[in-house]
């Protein structure tokens, strides 16, 4: 009966900001001081904060390229196999590989790939939907969607040190500093 | 994305202060948003539309009104399935009327939401996010109203699929490529596919705000499964705002090659009216025009009904109608053209279809088209135009008039006169004609009602980023 927890009990450590300024003043503060395993939440994009967190540049665009790449490719592809292999028709004595014919199904299935790589890979690569998040345990965080900025520093950062870490975002003058249960 | 425009509305105030005349235009011009706005207020009065428990007296009229409309349709589909399209006025040599007149009419509304949602973000132009949302919408529904009628035209539409959808079907046969009615197909269901991808993206970070404001379990329910759990990463934003740019960088090639290729359904034919090498410009300008007169004919009744003046501002009502001047002029340079080159290829088949369009049976949609969509229009310069709502309202629906009587003389004044007078008939549409098309309209109608009934017509998080709290003060380095 006596289960011994031996789970990690702590997800991270999470102030709250309440101007953009300040969480990037925040984000900047906390890679300067050697952490890295930590995100960054706010209800608007804030450009400047990949940069201040020191995030690498997304793949994303390549896998929409690839995903244009293969619509193009396949939607040619496609309609060689109809108009020439399986159901070849004469039409006023044109080639049956009419080629100028073919660019504006080819033109709308690279858009297509392009733009099905580009939602399922975004999504993808966020991790996304993913139901249950440690953040949403914090009940201030349900400001995030709307005025509140957050940092949080991970448990896991090996420069993580439960005291140390608070008083160092203590010290950013945040509006408040909470324990996010995993 | 904010971040350079303001670069630029600093320099403009720079030079303003140096330039008095400059000053003055600045004071005359309404601001994007309403001052005084927090990230609070603007998520509170966006969101408490959906959130509220009350739904506006008035919601439910128009919906009633809508649905009405939307149940017409449902009676003219059973019918027409029952029947066939015999119901409907068109017959030879007139084969094509209602069905593409409306096709291309629906079509060309949808192209605003795109123009809107994709290249006036890749043009940085801010005032578009609060109209963006409710844009968008308009064009999904309006090519669902749009498709509904080439593939009921096929009179069985359970039989269509095989020759409009390449598939191994067991009678071998496969679709021709060589066809625009089969590029049309690729065009209008990748456009409406890209759009609604957009359209959901779009709406994710605004339903974790409302999922996070909801007070009602379902509504938390509902809005958290929407919100595929998002919850403002850093790291989900970085890769949110590239696919953003990307989608725009996508839709913005793709919206103008759908109504040049809606155009190809006629300009590859050979018959004099149809068979002109302006249409696909033409077109994909009629198509804008026709769009913002419809984000307008929305846009006014749901900025006053819905206290959103201070989102949907003058500033929004003065771009909008000036974008439907330049497009316009654009289409009537479309129609100089035709009438020039009519006379110009010295062809009688082409200067009779022209003297026919003027002259002939149906001269009075012709005239009623150039006077709204050339005379009518010169209006929109007149600063005292812009400025009066009830006026502009009646008159971008008089546009929507304008767009539709155009596809009219297109498509069946072009038909009704063949090049043999033996085969010349006239055309008349049937009670069940105007029952698809005004079902359609409630369709398109209730949809809307519905939509800013339950979903933020304006896109939260992006007017979140006008408010003045959204600007960083200080230089940051990383």
């Amino acid at each position: 009966m006596a289960h011994e927890e031996t789970a990690p009990t702590l997800y991270g450590l999470m102030a709250e900001f309440d101007t953009p300024d300040a969480l990037l003043h925040a984000a900047e503060s906390a890679r300067l001081a050697g952490y890295r395993v930590m995100d960054a939440y706010s209800p608007i994009p804030i450009e400047e904060l990949s940069e201040a967190l020191g995030l690498a540049r997304t793949r994303l665009p390549k896998l929409v390229f690839l995903g244009g790449l293969l619509g193009g490719i396949g939607g040619y592809s496609l309609e060689y196999y109809c108009a020439v292999i399986a159901y070849p028709l004469n039409i006023g004595g044109r080639p049956l590989h009419s080629w100028p014919q073919f660019i504006p199904v080819t033109f709308e299935t690279t858009v297509l790939g392009a733009a099905l790589a580009c939602f399922i890979g975004m999504w993808a690569l966020n991790r996304l939907p993913q139901p249950y998040h440690p953040v949403f345990n914090v009940p201030a965080f349900a400001r995030a969607s709307t005025d509140r900025f957050f940092l949080c520093i991970e448990a896991t950062d090996p420069a993580f040190k439960l005291d140390g870490t608070r008083q160092f975002l203590e010290g950013l003058h945040p509006v408040g500093v909470s324990e996010v249960a995993p | 994305m904010a971040q350079p425009t303001e670069h630029h509305h600093h320099r403009v105030a720079t030079a303003a202060a140096n330039d008095p005349a400059l000053a003055e235009l600045l004071a005359r011009t309404p601001a994007v948003i309403a001052p005084g706005h927090t990230f609070e207020s603007v998520t509170d009065s966006i969101g408490h539309l959906v959130l509220s428990k009350r739904t506006p007296i008035g919601w439910f009229f128009g919906f009633a009104i809508a649905f009405a409309l939307l149940m017409v349709l449902n009676v003219t589909i059973a019918k027409l399935l029952l029947t066939g399209i015999g119901i409907w006025g068109n017959n030879v040599p007139v084969g094509w009327a209602f069905d593409i007149i409306n096709f291309v009419w629906w079509i060309g509304i949808g192209h605003a939401g795109t123009l809107i949602s994709a290249i006036l973000l890749l043009f940085r132009q801010g005032w578009r996010t609060s109209i963006n949302r409710f844009a968008e919408a308009m064009t999904l529904f309006a090519v669902a109203c749009a498709a509904m009628f080439p593939l009921l035209h096929t009179g069985r539409p359970w039989l269509a699929i095989y020759w409009l959808f390449p598939y191994p079907s067991t009678m071998g046969v496969w679709p021709q490529f060589r066809s625009p009615l089969m590029w049309d197909v690729f065009a209008v269901s990748t456009y409406g596919t890209v759009s609604a991808l957009f359209w959901f993206t779009g709406l994710v970070p605004d339903m974790a705000t409302l999922r996070d404001r909801a007070k009602s379990r379902t509504a938390q329910v509902i809005f958290g499964m929407l919100s595929l759990g998002w919850r403002g990463s850093a790291r989900h934003w970085h890769r949110y705002e590239i696919s953003y740019l990307l989608l725009a960088g996508i839709s913005t090639p793709l919206v103008l090659s759908v109504h040049s290729v809606v155009s190809f359904d006629f300009a590859v034919s050979v018959l004099p009216g149809w068979h002109a090498v302006i249409f696909p410009p033409y077109f994909v300008a009629g198509a804008i025009y026709s769009g913002f007169a419809m984000v307008m004919t929305l846009a006014i009744p749901l900025r006053k009904f819905y206290d959103l003046e201070g989102f949907i501002t003058m500033r929004h009502i003065h771009n909008m109608t000036k974008i439907m001047l330049v497009t316009g002029m654009i289409v009537a340079y479309g129609y100089a053209n035709e009438a020039f080159f009519a006379w110009f290829s010295g062809n009688k088949y082409e200067e009779f279809m022209m003297y026919n369009r003027m002259t002939g049976p149906y001269a009075v949609f012709y005239w009623a088209l150039i006077s709204i969509n050339v005379v009518m229009i010169q209006l929109f310069w007149f600063r005292g135009v812009r400025d009066n709502l009830p006026l502009l309202f009646i008159l971008s629906l008089l546009v929507n008039v304008g767009m539709w009587l155009e596809r009219f003389v297109i498509i069946v004044m072009s038909l009704h006169r063949d090049f043999l007078p033996s085969s010349w008939d006239m055309y008349a549409p049937t009670r069940w004609d105007f029952g698809m098309f005004l079902g359609t309209i409630g369709l398109f109608l209730a949809l809307f009602f519905l939509f800013i009934r339950f979903l933020p017509a304006i896109a939260i998080f992006e007017v979140r980023t006008m408010v003045p709290e959204a600007k960083l003060k200080a230089e940051h380095h990383g």
